[in-house]
């Protein structure tokens, strides 16, 4: 093998003397600058290793000089959030709703806290421009199920809809008229033309006046004898043109068939009474809003409240 | 005679297991594969009857083989098997680049949706494209650097089938479902034993053949193969641990839990990467570069010191994969140091490439396989001081889950990776087939432009949507709260998948100009083409770097 060596004439460097196929090796040396990097970083990683936890011992590992946990840093980062927000929480969480929708600088704040929760805890159901989907309520218009005034949204929020954890929830059951054989499907699909003629988009036919007959005996209880719902129960107004799970003939006559009955978890278990009070400011500034004097929990039948919403 | 019933007896009663394990099967998925268990049996039985040479046999004595002239029909199979697996592999990609963008083309059926697709596609290009040219030229490799035949040449040809009968396993098993939820280890508990099997037969044809090698040394290439096989056989073992629910079901369950089992699973996976995908491949490069350049490797010295460096610095580096999880803060520092040394042993590999050019320079303008090599070594290069970078806790927690990881691994898997293979294809196919070039340089020239302007596209895409995504997850606003919505940051990337897909159509339109080229090359036709420009060659300035020696 020695006596193998050549001098490779391109670079004239000279060759190991080993051959493989027709591979060469050269004897070149390992490049300086290539050493002394090695050699850098692996003094780079000494020095980290002292600073930072990193031997593992029988119980844990070793601490490092700087005494640096990740949980530590995340604590750290947590409460310098808080400290930030804190002036602001603190004034948000000593005034009540109705008084904190007249101070504009404050509502700002809140609007602005509420926002934040809102992209983390509520955009999976209602959407990030919380403009809902089928069966998951447009917070953005005005058409309020169980209220729309903050405290109602407050209440909605804290306790959810339907929510089976918390016994002070918002609930009410509609039967499942065609499912339950309460009704036979030539009633179900009455039903649903009379309740579609209510907002013009069917005709006042035949079908729509047997219909009538039929809304009258089963439906009125909740949904009221004009049609316009009834918030103490959360049934929608069908006189409108809002529908939660799609208004075409089929869709309402599933809706009869077998009723939806959606569910809002209680918020109350997961985030603290101040992220709620934001968290009903920012849905309450949306656009649909109520004031404190148009409606309320239970509302009169026909009052000016109760009209504009189902 | 004797050795021709015994063979046939071994597959008959591996289909005679196959067809009981099937009989009793609990769920459909392993149904499925245990039917394709016996019908690979049966034609393993088939072949063996039909092959057989009963005259010879009946005579007593064995044909003549030519020792001369090497074993290559597995790796003739190899060249078209790596085209074909890299065309599937790099469609799939496409298909789910094309649905991050737009979800309808989930189809709304199980089988196609992106949580399925998804592993079919990774392990479509890393171990049915990667491992089937990995194994071939290693085949390839090892004997002519050992100036020998294969050892054991049915236990060689069980290694390559049976391999391709584990793509189809884990291929068909992902659409199925069947999966245990591990990355790049999704295959089931019985999947892994086959593979097992085909492993260790894997390594004692390399270490045999390494035995009876007619050189006084071992050469560099085959280190990196050794340590590929022989490390990959570990991974595999300890991530595999699982126990099945039932001999006649799909479902396991692993041994390792909690952060244990994150810890196992990313030690696996990083040194996937670095045994699979980096010392794997640079045994290809040990190869294939100085062949193809004609020159000598630049530092024999640099390749011990490098390869020595590597080996034992990769295997420690998997934490970084769990920065900021419920890993034990000093086990992440340990990942993150082990990573950040590992930068220059992986440059060496890339030195050792590029300098071997030294001499040669010239065929970067005039030989686009060569070209093809330097990229591939440029890539390389830039991915594995990529991954240092996002191994520090830092950048981590900017970069971590964000698509800038996606990049830098498709900047590593389609730049490196996938270009030495090419390289290697171009360089076997005309040298298997007995041709004297391949169909068309001009195509290879014509997949080299769209491979590059496909991975630069795609990568830098990446970079930019995954930087923008992880500056948007932490944005806070001046009233000290966050400012974006998970979904707003998944609507701000739409246009950068665009643009990530029309960089796989250009790298996907380049593989398939390479099927093609290979095509036709095998067929035997050679296209008339008009010579590529190249700039006249002066020697004056085509002076080597001088090298500069160590302390």
């Amino acid at each position: 093998m020695a006596n193998n060596k050549r001098i490779d004439e391109p670079t004239g460097i000279e060759t190991v003397g080993h051959e493989w196929d027709g591979i060469e090796e050269l004897n070149n040396p390992v490049p300086r600058w290539w050493l002394i990097t090695l050699y850098l970083t692996v003094i780079f990683a000494l020095g980290y290793v002292v600073i930072y936890p990193a031997v593992p011992l029988a119980n844990g590992g070793t601490q490092g000089l700087w005494g640096w946990t990740s949980r530590g840093q995340l604590a750290q980062e947590m409460a310098a959030g808080a400290a930030s927000r804190k002036a602001a929480t603190d004034a948000i969480a000593g005034m009540p709703l109705d008084q904190l929708v007249k101070d504009e600088k404050l509502l700002q704040l809140a609007i602005a806290g509420g926002s934040a929760a809102f992209k983390q805890n509520c955009v999976q159901c209602h959407g990030s421009g919380a403009a809902g989907s089928v069966g998951y309520p447009n917070l953005k218009d005005d058409d309020w199920l169980w209220g729309g005034n903050a405290n109602e949204i407050e209440l909605t929020l804290n306790h959810g809809i339907r929510a089976a954890d918390d016994p002070a929830t918002r609930t009410s059951l509609m039967p499942s008229f065609g499912k339950d054989r309460i009704l036979n499907p030539a009633q179900v699909g009455d039903t649903a033309a009379y309740v579609l003629s209510l907002s013009g988009k069917h005709p006042k036919d035949a079908a729509a006046t047997r219909g009538a007959a039929i809304f009258a005996v089963n439906c009125v209880a909740c949904h009221g004898t004009d049609g316009k719902g009834l918030r103490q129960f959360g049934a929608p107004n069908l006189t409108d043109a809002v529908w939660l799970y799609g208004g075409k003939p089929d869709q309402v006559s599933a809706s009869i068939h077998k009723a939806r009955a959606g569910v809002m978890p209680a918020w109350n278990k997961k985030l603290d009474p101040v992220t709620i009070k934001m968290l009903a400011a920012y849905v309450h500034s949306l656009g649909g809003g109520e004031d404190f004097t148009t409606a309320t929990s239970a509302p009169a039948r026909g009052s000016p409240g109760n009209a504009q919403t189902k | 005679m004797e050795s021709l019933v015994a063979r046939a007896g071994w597959w008959l009663v591996a289909l005679l297991a196959a067809v009981v394990m099937f009989a009793n099967a609990l769920d459909t998925g392993f149904a499925v594969h245990m039917a394709i268990f016996a019908l690979a049996a049966l034609s393993g039985l088939v072949i063996s009857l039909r092959g057989a040479n009963y005259k010879l046999a009946s005579a007593g004595f064995k044909p003549a083989v030519d020792p001369s002239r090497y074993d290559d029909d597995l790796i003739r199979w190899g060249v078209i098997l790596t085209t074909f697996w890299g065309c599937v592999g790099f469609l799939v990609g496409l298909f789910i680049a094309l649905q991050l963008a737009f979800p309808v083309l989930n189809l709304g059926i199980e089988y196609t949706t992106f949580g399925r697709l998804r592993p079919l596609h990774t392990s479509a290009v890393i171990f049915a494209f990667g491992g089937t040219a990995l194994v071939s030229t290693s085949f390839y490799i090892v004997q002519r650097t050992c100036r020998t035949r294969l050892a054991l040449p049915s236990l060689a040809r069980f290694v390559f089938w049976g391999y391709q009968l584990f793509i189809v396993l884990a291929a068909t098993g992902y659409v199925m479902g069947v999966t245990q939820g591990k990355e790049y280890a999704e295959p089931e508990w019985y999947v892994d034993l086959w593979l097992t099997a085909v492993w260790v037969a894997y390594l004692a044809v390399f270490v045999m053949t390494l035995v009876k090698r007619s050189e006084p040394h071992i050469y560099v290439a085959n280190w990196f193969f050794l340590s590929f096989i022989l490390t990959v056989a570990l991974l595999h073992l300890v991530n595999n641990a699982n126990m099945p629910v039932s001999l006649f079901g799909s479902l396991s369950y692993p041994l390792w839990a909690g952060v244990q089992g994150a810890l196992v699973q990313w030690w696996y996976g990083h040194n996937a990467v670095g045994f699979f995908l980096t010392a794997g491949f640079l045994a290809m490069m040990y190869y294939f570069v100085p062949k193809q350049s004609g020159r000598p490797i630049f530092s024999y010295r640099l390749s011990i010191v490098h390869f020595w460096s590597l080996i034992f610095l990769y295997i420690w580096a998997g934490p970084h994969h769990l920065h900021y999880t419920a890993l034990p803060d000093w086990a992440q520092t340990l990942g993150m140091v082990f990573s950040v040394m590992l930068w220059m042993p992986s440059w060496g590999g890339m030195i050792n490439g590029l300098m071997t050019l030294n001499g040669a320079w010239d065929k970067v303008r005039t030989d686009p396989i060569i070209r093809m090599m330097v990229f591939s070594l440029a890539f390389y290069g830039m991915s594995t001081f990529e991954g240092p970078m996002m191994s520090i806790k830092s950048v981590n927690s900017l970069s971590h889950y964000t698509d800038w990881t996606i990049g830098h691994v498709h900047s590593g898997a389609l730049g490196w990776n996938g270009m030495i293979t090419f390289s290697a294809i171009y360089y076997l196919a005309p040298r298997l087939w007995n041709r004297t070039r391949m169909y068309s340089l001009r195509m290879i020239n014509w997949h080299f432009w769209l491979a590059t302007l496909g991975i630069v596209l795609y990568a830098s895409s990446m970079w930019v949507t995954g930087i923008m995504e992880g500056l948007m997850w932490r944005e806070y606003g001046a009233d000290g709260y966050l400012v974006n919505s998970f979904a707003e940051t998944v609507a701000a990337k739409f246009p950068m998948y665009l643009l990530r897909a029309f960089g796989g159509v250009l790298y996907l339109s380049g593989a398939l100009i390479m099927a093609f080229n290979v095509w036709q090359t095998i067929a035997g036709n050679l296209r008339q083409e008009t010579p590529l420009r190249s700039a006249d060659h002066d020697p004056a300035r085509d002076v080597p770097l001088a090298a500069v020696p160590a302390e």
